[in-house]
């Protein structure tokens, strides 16, 4: 389809001119106009695209992105750090008030998620911000939308106030806010309900919940499938009422999500929550890397290569490519890598880093079996020296022995031979056919067989 | 006779026409001040048709979610159509423009877009991603039928998202339909297994199924809707007749995905563009309709009941580019007064 990575357009663009000495001008030019390609893809908003490719355009014409042998590569980093700087570097807080309650309103257009969000956001605030939440139904023109919001409470057990939706929202807001003062309910959500952002009658009603009390917090809901228009949608309700911040929803399809990028730069306010899945409790903080990346639609490889950058031992991942050129691979060193790669930080995380792993069906339920890396280690532990460096001579008396003293079973102690004995092969035939590509995975051999 | 003009001649004189006629152009109201004024203003710009009037064309209609690559075929169209009529005038190219659009969403077949009805009971399907308005749409569709003289009945598949049944049923009432449902939280198949047999056994002209919105990158549930399908099509031979799918006018380039993962599932026949009533100009339709071959049906114009209408090309592109007709004709009419 159409939404082939950033990199790997770049990569194209590059192989182009992979026979030249040099990067021209022209050749920056070339590549900047494949980063305009991906951004309008992703529904980056056009001027936000237009200004963000001068911006680059600058940098990368600078002298280390042409004398750097990887200029690709550079381009790529450049853009990601300014993708990531445009949408606010950090993630940011909540206001809560001094005052009780602290009032939170959602806003936004029909069928962006406002009611669903209202649940999510109120069981996060008590969870984490040991708050009391109660919800209010203030969306009195959608059918049913008063019930939703409360089945939704029954299913997170948080009070729901609704009068039905013969009041005026602003008359439910109001009485809501005095129910809370009255039950001790510290921190008001009001679901309103879905509104064009041309409709002014309806962004009057608006107006008048806000002038109840001054909202702490009033929350754009977007949904992140949201095209060109997201701005003008941004935009007007940031003049109409003034949001503070955005939560971004429905980031679990397959969108790239540019929306994000655009609200941010257009109205300068901050996202503050994504919603990433259908149960009551997918809603994370944001974090303006992991969308820089998305956008590009290159996983979250960078912070991949950072972490392994900082983390693995140069000198030691050279010591190891040579043993295995020689075959003398063993399984001390085979505990090092182990242990190089688990400093990496938690193996689902590092998994779902990798581009295209979100693709991998069911991988986001997949939890990586941790412990079963503390057996493998186990084992090794239990071989004597000569075991280690030469694994030919377990026989099927030192197998017994071996998982007597890890605590696992003779079938374990097969699997893990086996493996070891298929990595050393395929490392092999691998540095036999191409150094480069063998030292990328060299790095961390047999990481795919170790949590099958 | 310009192009505008023979659109505009041919909804004359017919009232009908030219009421539906005037829903697309309030409808359209904010998605034409924004589009065409764009146009407009880039015609003022430019007097002549060259280079950097095709550069800011282009970002016009990018501003359209058209799309990247449906624009590059459309300007190299209008490169070359500009080249071979010979325009030169920026004032003559906006009739060029719009005969293309019209043109890249009709390319092929014949355009098909009334509801394919069945001798018997015809089964409607509404797919779509969350939050594109499939239920507010059902509720339309069942009054545009009812009105039509059609029994109708509905089907309460979305057991999922809390208070969609409850939603469903509100819009019974109102249009003055029975909906057939089970308790939240149930087996959407076996819904749609009750609802057919009752609709079979009622006698009703038309059934149409609500389903819960699902992302279309979630296997398990785009299976559940496979198997919904399949419990459809086994009870009645043939149905569903119309799978529709509902697209909100203001998603972006996603859209195209939706449209060919749910037409991989569930064989969509048909598209309804939801929510045309805001800025959103619902440009990636004309990219759908030229890479999927799947047709626009219906859109929504607006909160009303009646504002369902089926879609038509030329209309919506009329809708688009009514101000700048009525300037073209202005300007027609003086020089045909000197």
């Amino acid at each position: 389809m159409a939404f082939e990575g950033l990199s790997e357009r770049l990569q194209g663009t590059m192989t182009k001119i992979k026979g030249k000495g040099k990067v021209s001008e022209a050749d920056v030019k070339d590549m900047m106009r494949e980063v305009r390609f991906a951004l309008i893809e992703a529904d980056v908003n056009l001027k936000v695209v237009k200004e963000f490719v001068k911006k680059v355009s600058e940098r990368a014409a600078g002298s280390d992105v042409m004398e750097s042998l990887t200029p690709g590569q550079q381009v790529v980093k450049i853009v990601k750090d300014e993708l990531t700087e445009l949408m606010g570097g950090e993630e940011s807080k909540i206001n809560f008030s001094t005052k009780q309650p602290t009032v939170i309103m959602m806003v936004g257009l029909q069928g962006a998620g406002k009611t669903t969000t209202t649940g999510k956001l109120a069981g996060l605030l008590r969870k984490k911000h040991n708050r009391k939440p109660l919800l209010v139904a203030a969306d009195v023109y959608r059918p049913a939308a008063v019930q939703q919001l409360e089945t939704i409470g029954k299913q997170l057990t948080i009070p729901v106030f609704s009068k039905g939706t013969d009041i005026s929202p602003v008359e439910i807001a109001r009485q809501a806010i005095e129910h809370a003062k009255a039950e001790h309910l510290d921190t008001v959500i009001i679901d309103t309900a879905g509104r064009l952002h041309i409709d002014e009658n309806l962004m009057q009603e608006l107006k008048d919940i806000r002038s109840l009390k001054e909202p702490d917090e009033i929350f754009l809901v977007v949904d992140a499938m949201t095209g060109q228009d997201a701005v003008n949608v941004a935009q007007s309700f940031d003049e109409a009422i003034g949001i503070s911040g955005v939560v971004l929803t429905k980031l679990d399809g397959d969108t790239r999500g540019g929306a994000a990028l655009s609200i941010r730069t257009v109205t300068q306010k901050p996202i503050k929550f994504i919603g990433m899945g259908e149960k009551m409790d997918a809603l994370d903080v944001f974090h303006p890397e992991r969308m820089a990346s998305r956008i590009l639609g290159m996983g979250d490889m960078l912070s991949l290569i950072e972490k392994a950058q900082t983390n693995l031992d140069e000198e030691k991942a050279k010591q190891l490519e040579e043993k295995f050129r020689t075959s003398s691979f063993t399984f001390d060193d085979f505990l090092e890598q182990m242990a190089q790669v688990k400093q990496m930080g938690p193996l689902d995380e590092i998994l779902k880093m990798l581009p295209g792993a979100n693709k991998i069906k069911g991988l986001e339920n997949a939890k990586v079996d941790e412990s079963q890396m503390g057996r493998v280690e186990a084992i090794i532990y239990s071989m004597t020296k000569q075991e280690k460096t030469t694994p030919e001579i377990i026989n099927s008396n030192r197998k017994k022995r071996i998982a007597r003293g890890s605590g696992t079973s003779i079938q374990d102690v097969n699997r893990l031979l086996k493996q070891f004995e298929d990595m050393k092969k395929m490392m092999k035939q691998m540095s036999g056919m191409n150094t480069k590509k063998g030292r990328k995975k060299m790095s961390m051999p047999g990481l795919d067989s170790l949590f099958k | 006779m310009s192009f505008f003009k023979k659109l505009k001649d041919k909804f004359a004189g017919n009232a009908e026409q030219e009421k539906s006629t005037e829903k697309y152009k309030d409808g359209l109201a904010k998605t034409r001040t924004g589009f065409t004024s764009k146009i407009n203003d880039l015609v003022a710009k430019y007097r002549k048709v060259d280079e950097d009037f095709f550069e800011e064309l282009e970002e016009v209609l990018l501003q359209a979610d058209v799309g990247f690559e449906t624009v590059l075929e459309l300007m190299d169209d209008l490169r070359f159509e500009v080249q071979r009529k010979n325009v030169k005038d920026t004032s003559n190219v906006q009739s060029v423009i719009s005969e293309k659009l019209v043109e890249i969403y009709q390319s092929g077949d014949e355009e098909l877009n009334e509801i394919n009805f069945a001798d018997g009971l015809t089964v409607i399907l509404m797919v779509g991603v969350n939050g594109v308005g499939k239920t507010t749409t059902i509720g339309k569709l069942a009054h545009r039928l009812k009105n039509e003289g059609k029994t109708v009945l509905l089907a309460a598949g979305d057991t999922f998202r809390a208070g969609a049944i409850e939603q469903l049923d509100v819009w019974g009432k109102r249009v003055g339909v029975d909906v057939i449902k089970q308790a939240a939280g149930s087996d959407p198949a076996a819904v749609m297994y009750d609802a057919v047999r009752a609709a079979k056994s009622r006698g009703v002209d038309v059934l149409i199924c609500d389903t819960a919105g699902r992302l279309q990158n979630k296997v398990n549930l785009m299976n559940e809707l496979q198997k919904v399908h399949r419990v459809i099509s086994r009870e009645v031979p043939g149905a569903p007749h119309e799978v529709l799918l509902a697209l909100d006018a203001t998603t972006g380039q996603n859209a195209m995905i939706q449209a060919q993962t749910f037409k991989e599932v569930t064989e969509v026949t048909g598209i309804v563009l939801t929510k045309l009533d805001g800025t959103a100009k619902g440009g990636i339709v004309l990219a759908i309709r030229s890479k999927l071959k799947i047709p626009v049906k219906f859109v929504g114009l607006g909160e009303q009941m009646d504002d369902l209408q089926p879609f038509d090309p030329a209309k919506y592109v009329y809708g688009l580019f009514a101000e700048g007709l009525d300037k073209e004709d202005k300007l027609e009419a003086e020089r045909a007064d000197k």
